[in-house]
């Protein structure tokens, strides 16, 4: 951890005397981010010039390269990194997106009509999901890494004054965070962060449940979502979720999944 | 020498190489170990044990894994019974409760009791002869007199809606705490981890469900958890004054053991960050962000309440 922490700190640096120079630093953030990754997991991986010589000289495996496979630069795509941080941050991405979302539905007032019951749960998911983002930013910080930036959302596909558009959407965020969750969970290695993913996935999966039973009451465990026959919900791999959030983030903001752990 | 080459060998004649090694990162993590301390030389040694220990398995399932999993058996089949009972499937209680409940009330509940079926047989597939027998009806007594050797904790549980409701919701809150303690435990098994985390929030919908059941349904409105005895949110907020029959649902809410690992409900220390500083909010909210796992003795004890 020691090294980690080091090799941060000097990422830091790096970035501070980067950000004077360009006018993007978030920008040059993520591409000094990639090519040092693969540095930083080789010392991780502690075996010094010799093991990393050994293991990538006969490296003929794609996916080990696909790990570390380099982002194009000039996408504007957000990469959420690799290893546990990468999952972390790509937590962050999804709350941050949730976050958004329900303060905008508080900010609009909520929708026409909406029931005295129906703003407190609304109110009650903005602060959730709030804390959640808050949560996990600092939880990556407090890791020794470095969040992902704070994403523009693009919510022009949905209507804030429509009952049934805003829930709609609560519904689909929601069911993508827990099927998202379920599906990253066996993705990371620190069993700590594997708890942490746990107690927020099952805070996301009553949020779920009650959207339903708001849209149409008794469909908190739909078929869409439970596989009725085994009694399990379905997950969705970090690429399936990043394909449907990515709808709901801005150019620039959209995020790429391809260098976390597959299996 | 080459690892990876070696690995991708075997995985042609063993598809499952990977899931053996209990995952390629894991993999990496096993090099990390002991990179530093070992010269190169010793990575074909420190690769053997690998295998062993991936390989050596009997029926392809550790013994943490096997017990894990009998565990949320154990849990599956108290939930089971007591939907079974409730409903009357079996003819055999004449439960009061048939009459109470009706309509989306009883097939809501009848949605639940499906799952928690297919709970069971599942865990049963994967665990096969390594499962625990059926543990039957009649091993259980939900009035929680232990078979009249003490007084009922909840007499009217299959006579009385709200009571039946109550206890279920107590169920439904440990079974989510529970499979939350024990995913830690599956990390080496991709496969068995994502099924129990996929059960995992299917057990946090019908808890979400039966809260909201409880206050009357989606459309009224959820009591302020400040007070004791306000209707329940969908969600756990603070210890929720001990859940709804504090004398005996108290522990559902509670610490486990060790406390530092598995806090009460009210818990706002996540990841040693106070959660409730960083976004400036109240105790409540804070809590309510995160639900909290349980060790198995507490789940446990928790369970025990139910049986003979």
């Amino acid at each position: 951890m020691e090294i980690i922490n080091n090799f941060h700190h000097l990422i830091q640096i790096v970035m501070s005397h980067i950000s004077h120079k360009s006018s993007e630093a978030e920008n040059a953030q993520e591409e000094v981010m990639v090519p040092l990754q693969r540095r930083a997991f080789l010392r991780y991986s502690g075996a010094g010039v010799a093991l990393s010589g050994l293991v990538l000289a006969g490296c003929t495996d794609d996916r080990l390269n696909d790990i570390f496979k380099q982002v194009d630069r000039n996408s504007g795509v957000v990469n959420v990194g690799s290893g546990d941080v990468g999952i972390l941050n790509y937590a962050y991405a999804l709350e941050q997106l949730e976050a958004a979302f329900y303060a905008k539905v508080t900010q609009e007032q909520f929708y026409l009509n909406a029931t005295r019951a129906e703003r407190i749960i609304l109110k009650d998911l903005a602060d959730h999901e709030k804390i959640h983002s808050d949560f996990l930013y600092a939880a990556i910080k407090a890791a020794g890494a470095i969040p992902i930036k704070k994403l523009t959302p693009d919510f022009s596909s949905v209507n804030f004054a429509s009952r049934a558009s805003v829930l709609g959407t609560a519904k689909a965020f929601e069911d993508l965070g827990v099927a998202a969750y379920n599906g990253a969970g066996k993705l990371i290695s620190n069993p700590a962060y594997l708890t942490i993913a746990g107690k927020i996935v099952s805070v996301e999966a009553r949020h779920a449940a009650l959207i339903r039973d708001l849209l149409q009451n008794g469909t908190f465990v739909g078929p869409d979502v439970v596989d009725p026959t085994t009694g399990l919900e379905k997950s969705k791999s970090p690429a399936e979720v990043a394909a449907i959030a990515n709808t709901f983030l801005a150019q620039g903001s959209k995020i790429d999944v391809s260098s976390l752990p597959r299996d | 020498m080459n690892i990876l080459k070696i690995i991708t060998e075997i995985e042609k004649v063993d598809p499952e190489v990977y899931e053996r090694l209990d995952q390629r990162r894991q993999m990496f993590k096993h090099f990390a170990g002991f990179g530093k301390k070992l010269a190169v030389a010793a990575v074909p040694l420190a690769m053997g044990a690998m295998f062993q220990k991936a390989y050596g398995q009997t029926g392809g399932l550790s013994r943490q894994i096997i017990d894990v999993l009998n565990f949320a058996l154990r849990l599956e089949y108290l939930e089971f019974y007591f939907y079974e009972n409730g409903l009357d499937f079996s003819g055999r209680t004449g439960s009061a409760l048939n009459s109470g409940l009706t309509g989306q009330n009883r097939a809501d509940i009848v949605k639940i009791y499906n799952d928690e079926r297919a709970h069971v047989n599942f865990l049963r597939s994967v665990l096969g002869s390594a499962a625990i027998p059926d543990l039957t009806r009649d091993s259980f007594d939900f009035t929680g007199s232990k078979g009249g050797t003490r007084a009922a904790l909840f007499p009217d549980v299959f006579s009385n809606v709200g009571t039946f409701l109550a206890v279920a919701q107590a169920l439904e809150d440990t079974g989510v705490r529970a499979y939350k303690g024990g995913a830690p435990l599956l990390i080496s098994n991709n496969t068995i981890l994502e099924a129990a985390l996929n059960i995992h929030s299917v057990e946090a919908r019908h808890a979400s469900h039966l809260r909201t059941m409880r206050r009357g349904g989606p459309q009224a409105e959820p009591g302020d958890p400040s007070n004791a005895g306000s209707t329940p949110q969908s969600w756990i907020s603070g210890n929720d004054n001990g859940g709804p029959a504090p004398a005996a649902t108290a522990a559902v809410y509670g610490a486990g053991n060790p406390a530092s690992l598995y806090p009460s409900e009210a818990n706002v220390i996540q990841g040693g960050l106070n959660v409730q500083n960083i976004s400036q909010v109240s105790p409540n909210e804070a809590s309510e962000a995160f639900d909290e796992p349980l060790d198995m003795g507490t789940v446990l004890a928790i369970a025990g309440n139910f049986t003979r």
